[in-house]
């Protein structure tokens, strides 16, 4: 089954095309990496695939839905994790994950259980009844995961998700996204290459707005005839595979 | 419901800056005390109390239309309002989840200044609650200029437009500092086809039990404030979607 369908897409700004007639499938449960150098277009492509920006051209369908003609739809069925962080600075961690109970229309009930649920997984719990705005950018980074986590999604969307956390923090975080792998698609962007050789299903690499490559994470080191797969994305980002 | 989830995180955001709450609730005050005191030692009738209070009430909405323009155009900046965009929330659910906690503020800070009138000899009568229930329509409409000027403006640019520029319009053209009679001519025709002295005439007449032309005046505030209303609205939707 197919979760999502990239057909073409583009995105032009004025001066540059941060997405270049990007074609795409992902399959349902699967977990894919978008990896690519700075300004290769991923979080543009996140961001066009979860309705914030409108595509130059082309389509894309999540679980059937046209992003052009159903972001009400689609809305209802992602959740997003952007790249900066993006927590309610005068709330405090509770009250965050409440607003995002409250804005998908969970009962009381459930979010009580949704809130007890994340913060046990994520750690929240000493942290629970701190103003976000006063943690630390690591702590904030953890709840702004946590807030794309409680809506339940059925597609994921986690742009650098790692980004500025501990070591520790880091690893529990791939834990949950392992535990999540198979239960709902995930479609993440990092920079850390272990992190995608470890989690992914399969990894796409970007470069200019364009896939360059795309596959399991040994077939990207076949296709670049190495054993190490940042070398391989290396080597397939500077052009020297074809 | 969703769009009460989102109006309760707007609440608790703007009544926790406690900037916020002694401007908006002090200023006025101070006003009222301030100009009682002149006018205990230079008697003007533009500033007994009967006339004062409703004058300066209406002013105080400048605060709200501060408020809900440096919420928005905060949120705006912020990636927050992104991830929220990626929910099910709608372009209407925006606008009510703003608008909506700033009119409570708006009746506070209206029965706070009667409350001080009362005090400063002001003969309590039916006419007092009738102002504070006509501060409501009239709150909509400086709460709809604040909502424009945030979904135009960033959080910056707000401060001088709403802080400096529009307090000071709306303040000249009200007749609640002087008697727009003593200008006359082009200037008070100005200020007649805007609804800051109608808006200030409403308030002085249910105050003063003087029906007759309660509606007149309500027809040019409310009109405005659905107009601007509705150009915040698709001001809002437009930024939105771009
Ligand atoms: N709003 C915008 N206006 C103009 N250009 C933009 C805008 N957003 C992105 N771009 C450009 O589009 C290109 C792709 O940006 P994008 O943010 O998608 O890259 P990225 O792969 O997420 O990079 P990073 O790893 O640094 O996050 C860049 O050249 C960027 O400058
Ligand atoms: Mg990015």
């Amino acid at each position: 089954m197919t979760a999502v369908r990239i057909e073409g897409l583009t995105k032009k700004y004025k001066d540059v095309t941060a997405v270049d007639n990007l074609s795409l499938t992902i399959d349902k449960g699967e977990l894919f990496s978008l990896l690519g150098v700075n300004g290769a277009g991923k979080t543009t492509t996140i961001k066009m695939l979860s309705c914030i920006v409108s595509a130059t051209s082309g389509k894309a369908f999540l679980n059937g839905n046209s992003i052009n003609d159903d972001s009400d739809k689609i809305k209802s069925i992602i959740a997003v994790s952007p790249q900066e962080t993006a927590v309610a600075p005068g709330l405090t961690v509770k009250e965050n994950l409440e607003l995002m109970c409250g804005v998908h229309g969970f009962s009381k009930e459930k979010s009580k259980s949704k809130i007890a649920e994340l913060s046990r997984l994520l750690s929240l719990d000493e942290i629970i009844k701190k103003k976000a705005g006063k943690l630390s950018g690591g702590w904030q980074r953890r709840l702004s995961i946590a807030m794309a986590l409680i809506s339940e999604p059925e597609i994921l969307f986690l742009d650098e998700p790692t980004l500025g956390l501990d070591v520790i923090a880091r690893s529990e975080l791939w834990d949950i996204i392992r535990d999540l792998k198979g239960k709902i698609t995930i479609v993440l962007t990092t920079h850390y290459m272990e992190e995608a050789e470890a989690l992914s299903d399969r990894v796409g690499i970007m470069r200019d707005g364009k896939l360059l490559a795309c596959g399991t994470p040994n077939e990207i080191k076949s296709k670049a005839n190495t054993e190490n797969f940042e070398k391989a994305f290396i080597k397939i980002v500077k052009g020297e595979v074809i | 419901m969703r769009m009460i989830a989102f109006a309760n995180r707007n609440t608790k955001e703007i009544i926790r800056d406690p900037l916020n709450l002694i401007f908006g609730l002090g200023f006025p005050l101070v006003l009222i005390l301030l100009l009682s005191v002149i006018q205990a030692n230079i008697p003007v009738e533009l500033f007994q109390i009967q006339r004062l209070t409703p004058g300066v009430t209406v002013f105080g909405l400048s605060f709200m239309t501060l408020f809900s323009a440096t919420i928005i155009a905060k949120d705006r900046g912020s990636s927050l309002l992104q991830r929220l965009y990626t929910t099910p929330l709608t372009a209407v659910d925006f606008i009510i989840g703003y608008t909506l906690p700033i009119v409570p503020i708006a009746v506070v800070q209206c029965v706070i200044c009667y409350i001080a009138a009362v005090f400063l000899g002001l003969e309590i009568t039916v006419g007092v609650l009738y102002a504070v229930l006509f501060i409501i329509p009239v709150s909509l409409l400086y709460i709809a200029l604040g909502l424009l000027c945030g979904s135009v403006f960033n959080d910056k640019q707000v401060g001088g437009i709403c802080g400096a520029l529009l307090t000071n319009l709306s303040a000249w053209l009200s007749g609640i500092w002087f008697d727009l009679d003593l200008v006359g001519g082009l200037f008070k025709d100005i200020a007649y086809v805007l609804p800051f002295v109608h808006a200030v005439e409403l308030e002085r007449s249910v105050l003063n039990g003087d029906f007759s032309n309660v509606f007149e005046h309500l027809w040019w505030v409310l009109a405005y404030a659905v107009v601007i209303l509705i150009v915040a609205i698709l001001t809002f939707l437009r930024q939105m979607k771009k």
